[in-house]
């Protein structure tokens, strides 16, 4: 185990591939400028600066990767994707199922989002909802450095196309990372804390909230599980249905937007499958439906903070008749 | 008969443009009836398909448009699997889940038929750069569209992006006059796309793309340029859309004397008077050109009209590798 960054988890992972598969390749605005050891060690063709135009580093990911290559590029941030839907949704999410199977579309793409930096609405837009919804594309967003690590590695070796969302808020953060070829498979959530009154589903940075809330609930005698999703396209339905069985009460928490959001799909699928399980409703903690401000203490209020965490599962836990929550 | 390069000469040439118009006439008629989707066809356009794909070798890749059944068949493609996939069956090259709008087909080295205007140039230079780093060959990309894709910013995002990191690429622009339902004197500045291309650095030609002797000699020197130099070239077939955008299309928004103008240089009129003229084909030949091509359109429409849609279960296949 070695303790470090989430920013220097990404950067093992990515030498970590390109040294094991020379397909792996990584390309995007900056990348060849910022990342000088991957340039050194695998040479100009494999790690590329481009032009600022995510429309064709999407496409020409999608193209590579349709023909050989598995690409790896950097958009950098969320709601530059924009300018790469048509790349991303009609041509990488698409075309395998349109050409019957004929060609496959392994590539990652890398982008940061969330609040942490006061950079405002057009740097910070949580997204990921968005392709979620889109068929043949997956998505995750951890938020550990070991997992960093772990879903970036099997993200590269996976056959589909990757959206790899990195809260910029955690980059500088510290955690242990197991030593070798540490692999986390997508698609699987991982329990962080294990507890029997109500359930905390998050992903991102909003999962430390969770583990912060879930110790002052516990001070307060309420026993709190946290699920970290990790993936949210697949999303690990088991284990989302296992922990509502188990609490009978869950919180979705995340800092994207409600409406639409990852929180209502995992609310829905709780109260298709797991109805009778319920002890209360399936509250959302969720930013608002407003562009992410820029001012620090707007910004702080746009997420959902711990506090609010712990007045809702107060509130499931003593009140188990109807309870509606603010939007 | 002239012998030409890659195998093609004057006489195939004349039917490959024979097989397409006639496969075309083919799906035009079953949606006519109600037996088939709507189509965008590529009639008048076959001269720019047909010189263009026969002046390329087996490694070469394809990248096209919703005009594609030309490029398609030019390239060998068996018009009764495109009928096939046109009309929604499982023997189409992509299990009836293209249709006619998105056929591609590994096994001839047809990567994509885009339907969204501009795809196929966003992915063509990750196609090429594949060719560069993993080829052992000297294949290059040929990327078909039309005027109305290069009004999309991807179109100067790829070829920007072609020039800088030298990619070898064969752009190919049919430029047919409309986009849809506009003409281009009404979205370009100027009549000939190649002149965004020069802005580009990137070398280029106009041809009479209703000339397929002439589109043909082009594309021999554009191929071989590509080949030679791994940078990319800009062909401009200037031709012409006879049918509308989208079956049925009554084209009540063409000007009558344009249209007249254009018919009047059907490519395949133009070329097989031209093989008369010089001798090439007589009479007994030509009508066994049109034979093969009828035959092969009835087999075509017997094949696919036979085949059998795909199972339900195929719905939920090929999303995820």
């Amino acid at each position: 185990m070695n303790s470090i960054t989430i920013n220097d988890a990404v950067s093992q992972a990515l030498a970590e591939e390109m040294r094991r598969d020379p397909r792996v390749l990584i390309f995007g605005e900056g990348v060849a400028t910022k990342r000088r050891e991957l340039v050194a060690e695998f040479g100009a063709a494999r790690v590329r600066n481009t032009p600022l135009a995510e429309g064709i580093i999407a496409g020409t990911a999608a193209g590579a990767a349709a023909t050989g290559l598995r690409p790896i590029v950097d958009l950098l941030f969320a709601p530059f994707l924009c300018f790469a839907m048509d790349e991303i949704v009609n041509s990488a999410g698409k075309l395998r199922y349109l050409s019957g199977g004929q060609f496959s579309f392994p590539m990652v793409i890398l982008a940061l989002t969330g609040s942490g930096w006061g950079v405002g609405a057009q740097h910070n837009h949580n997204l990921e909802a968005w392709f979620a919804h889109s068929p043949g594309l997956k998505v995750v967003m951890p938020s550990s450095a070991a997992d960093f690590k772990g879903l970036l590695k099997a993200a590269v070796r996976d056959d589909n196309p990757v959206l790899f969302f990195m809260d910029l808020a955690l980059g500088f953060e510290t955690g242990e990372v197991p030593d070798g070829d540490h692999l986390v498979p997508l698609g699987k959530s991982a329990t962080l804390r294990t507890g029997t009154d109500v359930a905390l589903i998050s992903y991102a940075k909003t999962v430390h909230t969770c583990i912060d809330a879930a110790r002052r609930l516990a001070d307060h005698g309420i026993s709190s599980e946290v699920l970290d999703l990790r993936s949210l396209k697949p999303l690990d339905e088991a284990a989302i249905l296992a922990t509502a069985r188990k609490t009978g009460r869950v919180i979705v928490v995340h800092e994207a937007s409600r409406s639409c959001g990852i929180g209502a799909e995992v609310a829905a699928l709780i109260a298709e499958h797991a109805f009778d399980a319920l002890k209360a409703p399936v509250l959302r903690l969720t930013g608002p439906d407003a562009p992410a401000p820029a001012s620090w203490p707007l910004e702080q209020a746009f997420v959902p903070q711990a506090d609010a965490i712990v007045a809702a599962a107060s509130r499931l836990v003593k009140h188990q008749e109807r309870v509606t929550e603010p939007a | 008969m002239k012998q030409e390069d890659h195998g093609t000469s004057d006489i195939a040439m004349l039917e490959a443009m024979a097989l397409v118009r006639k496969y075309e006439e083919a799906i035009v008629e079953l949606s006519g009836a109600g037996e088939g989707p709507g189509t965008c066809t590529s009639v008048g356009q076959e001269a720019s398909a047909v010189g263009v794909v026969h002046a390329l070798a087996p490694q070469d890749l394809i990248l096209t448009n919703h005009r594609s059944a030309g490029h398609l068949l030019a390239r060998g493609a068996d018009p009764g699997r495109m009928l096939a996939e046109v009309l929604g069956r499982s023997a189409g090259y992509c299990k009836g889940k293209s249709g006619h709008l998105h056929i591609s087909a590994r096994e001839l080295g047809v990567i994509l038929t885009s339907t969204i205007v501009g795809g196929e140039l966003s992915l063509a230079t990750g196609v090429a750069l594949s060719r560069k780093m993993l080829a052992e060959d000297d294949g290059i990309v040929v990327c078909f569209f039309g005027d109305g894709a290069a009004c999309e910013g991807i179109f100067h995002e790829s070829l920007n992006l072609a020039a800088v990191w030298e990619l070898p690429i064969l752009y190919v622009c049919e430029n047919n006059e409309w986009q849809a339902f506009v003409h281009r004197r009404e979205t370009m500045p100027f009549d000939h796309v190649r002149n965004w291309a020069a802005s580009h650095g990137i070398a280029n030609r106009s041809v009479d793309g209703n000339d397929v002797a002439a589109v043909h000699e082009a594309a021999r020197e554009a191929v071989q340029q590509v080949r030679a130099t791994g940078k990319p070239f800009f062909l401009e077939n200037l031709t012409y859309r006879l049918r509308g955008h989208f079956e049925p299309d009554d084209q009540a928004y063409v000007d009558p004397a344009e249209l007249a103008h254009w018919r009047e240089r059907d490519p395949i009129a133009l070329f097989e008077a031209r093989l008369r003229d010089s001798g090439v084909l007589g009479d007994a030949a030509a009508d066994a050109l049109a034979h093969r091509v009828q035959q092969r359109i009835t087999d075509a429409l017997e094949f696919a009209q036979a085949a059998p849609f795909p199972e339900v279960g195929e719905l939920f296949t090929d999303v995820y590798a």
